[in-house]
């Protein structure tokens, strides 16, 4: 136990993770790679979970890295009721577990549905829509790594602009995944009319519990998406993932935020971070360096920052 | 108590009474009448402690039901055809979960050609899909087939498909008799899963298994089915003796044990098939009789071989057919009676929902060509045939 966790316990806001009596939802000894954002995030999130409901939760679980590292060949890492059916539909598993629980008030169990950002904003995009619209209650977490990492890095509708995957790898002719591509899914969530939408991330650990914890216990649809680096697929030091993870919040380039029926309120940053000092942390932005790079390039991830500064009101850019 | 019926309706009344829980709804024809009906009997609150959920597609359909019955409790859902196909992968999850949905599958073909009439290559899809699965002849026999479905399905651990013909039976109007609440309890307990999501348990449901286990597992998955043979036939017995139908069980004979020819078959075209045979046994020169397959999975083969073992020639006649290979019960059939005498032959009809008449099935039983395509227009075959001949010159 770290020295800061020891902090942590005696100061005034203590996490969960940092309690002795951590519910361990998800127990150490799991097959993760080392310095893993998205293990790193579901134990949080699923510990926050576990505290706010007293241990009432069930978690269905998306195919993906979460459920090969936590449940394989006969061995599974989950202290709670858990299920994993398939990549693509882990939202209407959990809504018809909801609609079972609902059944017996008396042992209703909060579900929450997990998986990647591939699970996610692609594959499972119809079964989240149609959790969303019908409004079952069920808190949905995507652990976005913002690539397919369990297959290999492929590019996802979550992967940023210009980002090295292996299916859009970098050449003297293409600078990487296009900008004018990807989706905002806690904004088409906001969009369905759902009771609690956020974005969170490994970087804000205070933040990622108080939003599990809230939205846990609130009826109907919730969207949660937290940004887990990958070292892997990413390309850094398994022990820069927090480092990075914090990078990209002072950067602008993921913001946080929650919105509760639609009114979006911002974690605000005090002072803003080029985005070089995120991106070059990485091997898959490696392509934008160097003496050949074309500077344009980080201009327009710099964009893609001041936007969302803007539009999510994250603070004030200083002037240079 | 009897009731002139839309099949769909009857199917919809027969499955409220086996108290599901969750119903899952998507769209699809021909069987969206039964999930309406469904949803009328619980927005009525005529079936009650029941969620009644309209989904985003037949994935979201399937998937809920997992979800539901994971968490211990009875579910149904109903598709057809492309929607079959939409929610395979999940279908094939199913079983493999061991969770005891019922499903019904209004039969119908399958594109391209799009086409909403019925045949059977929507079941033959998912025929390796380690479900259970029933075929009713009629619209009585898709009541107590679903009545039955429930008990077999959480019997024997093993998601069921009731097959029950598009159009052909969901949306003809029959007299049924449909039971009462209290028969139907008295046949069917309340569900009592063993493995379900809940707080005192806290099982994993759905691990990955890698190469060392995973043969085992699919071989027990198999042995299951195997078993569940037994356990068809008793709750087709069962049934029979409290309601006095036999319309269960895993095969049925009409006049099999004089016949010289039989006639093997699934579903509503059985009843064609046994007026067309007794016209032809009152012409007197071969003995026709007709064996029903009831249940297709597991495959009754040992039952079916034992009753044409010694008949001097079986016809299939089937509703699909294995493109580049041709019929897929024949082969059933012919590899059910492998090391006999008996001489197996292959009427492929009613495709895209082509009418079967009996005229055409009385001249195909006194043929003895190998493979028919019943009323097979030839003159189209070779128009087409040679249209695309000249094409390529």
């Amino acid at each position: 136990m770290s020295s800061l966790t020891m902090g942590n316990r005696f100061g005034r806001n203590t996490t969960v993770q940092s309690s002795a009596n951590r519910p361990n939802a998800i127990t150490s000894g799991h097959r993760a790679c080392q310095g893993c954002g998205e293990a790193l995030a579901a134990r949080c999130a699923v510990d926050a979970a576990f505290n706010a409901t007293n241990g009432k939760i069930a978690v269905v679980n998306a195919t993906g890295c979460l459920e090969v590292f936590s449940c394989a060949s006969l061995e599974s890492s989950w202290n709670i009721p858990w299920l994993h059916s398939l990549f693509g539909n882990a939202a209407a598993v959990a809504s018809g577990v909801a609609a079972a629980f609902k059944l017996n008030p008396e042992k209703e169990l909060r579900v929450i549905a997990q998986g990647g950002d591939g699970g996610t904003t692609d594959i499972g995009m119809g079964c989240l829509s149609g959790m969303f619209d019908r409004n079952d209650d069920v808190l949905y977490i995507c652990y976005d790594n913002q690539a397919y990492m369990n297959t290999g890095v492929q590019r996802s509708s979550a992967t940023p602009a210009l980002a090295r995957t292996a299916t859009t790898l970098p050449n003297k002719v293409y600078n990487g995944n296009e900008p004018t591509v990807g989706k905002n899914v806690p904004d088409i969530a906001i969009a369905h009319g759902i009771p609690y939408v956020a974005t969170a991330s490994v970087g804000d650990i205070h933040d990622l519990e108080a939003k599990v914890a809230k939205a846990i216990n609130i009826k109907g649809a919730k969207y949660i998406q937290i940004h887990c680096p990958c070292p892997l697929g990413w390309g850094h030091a398994t022990s820069d993932t927090i480092k990075i993870a914090k990078l990209a919040i002072k950067c602008g380039l993921y913001p946080l935020f929650e919105a509760e029926n639609g009114i979006i309120n911002s974690t605000k940053i005090e002072s803003f971070i080029p985005v070089e000092e995120y991106l070059k942390t990485q091997k898959r932005f490696a392509h934008l360096f160097g003496k050949n790079a074309d500077p344009a390039n980080i201009q327009i991830l710099q964009k893609i920052a001041n936007s969302n500064i803007e539009r999510y009101q994250l603070g004030v850019i200083a002037d240079e | 108590m009897l009731y002139q019926l839309e099949g769909s309706q009857a199917v919809a009344r027969a499955v409220a009474l086996c108290r599901p829980n969750v119903v899952c709804a998507y769209p699809i024809t021909p069987q969206t009448h039964i999930v309406e009906g469904l949803g009328e009997l619980v927005h009525s609150k005529q079936l009650e402690n029941c969620a009644y959920m309209n989904v985003e597609s037949e994935m979201g359909a399937i998937s809920a039901v997992i979800g539901s019955e994971a968490a211990g409790v009875r579910s149904y859902t109903a598709t057809s055809s492309q929607g079959l196909l939409y929610m395979i992968e999940a279908v094939y999850n199913a079983s493999g979960l061991d969770l005891p949905i019922v499903m019904t599958l209004g039969n119908r073909a399958i594109g391209s050609p799009i086409n909403i009439w019925n045949d059977h290559a929507d079941a033959m899809a998912a025929r390796d899909a380690g479900w259970l699965m029933v075929f009713a002849e009629s619209n009585q026999e898709a009541v107590d087939l679903h009545i039955q479905a429930f008990k077999i399905a959480e019997a024997v651990k093993c998601p069921i498909m009731v097959c029950v013909d598009g159009f052909i039976l969901t949306h003809a109007y029959e007299q049924v008799d449909i039971p009462s609440q209290e028969e139907v309890d008295k046949f069917l307990p309340p569900y009592k899963p063993e493995v379900y999501l809940n707080e005192k348990n806290p099982v994993s449901i759905g691990a990955m298994v890698s190469p060392t286990e995973f043969m085992e597992v699919r071989y027990l998955e198999h042995k299951k089915q195997i078993k569940a043979l037994d356990i068809i036939a008793n709750i087709g017995e069962e049934f029979a003796k409290q309601f006095g139908r036999n319309s269960g069980g895993l095969i049925r004979q009409y006049n099999v044990d004089d016949a010289d020819v039989v006639i093997v078959a699934m579903g509503s075209v059985l009843g064609t098939i046994k007026d067309t045979i007794d016209e032809l046994n009152a012409e007197g020169n071969e003995k026709f009789g007709v064996l029903s397959i009831v249940t297709y999975r597991p495959f009754p083969a040992e039952a079916i071989a034992k009753v044409l073992q010694n008949k001097k020639k079986v016809i299939v006649v089937e509703k699909a057919f294995a493109l580049g290979r041709g019929g897929i019960l024949f082969q059933e059939i012919e590899l059910a009676l492998k090391g006999t005498n008996v001489k197996v032959t292959s009427v492929i009809a009613g495709i895209g929902g082509r009418n079967i008449t009996m005229s055409l099935l009385k001249e195909s039983f006194k043929k003895d060509d190998d493979v028919t395509f019943l009323g097979l227009n030839h003159e189209i075959i070779r128009e087409e045939e040679q249209r695309l001949a000249e094409c390529n010159n």
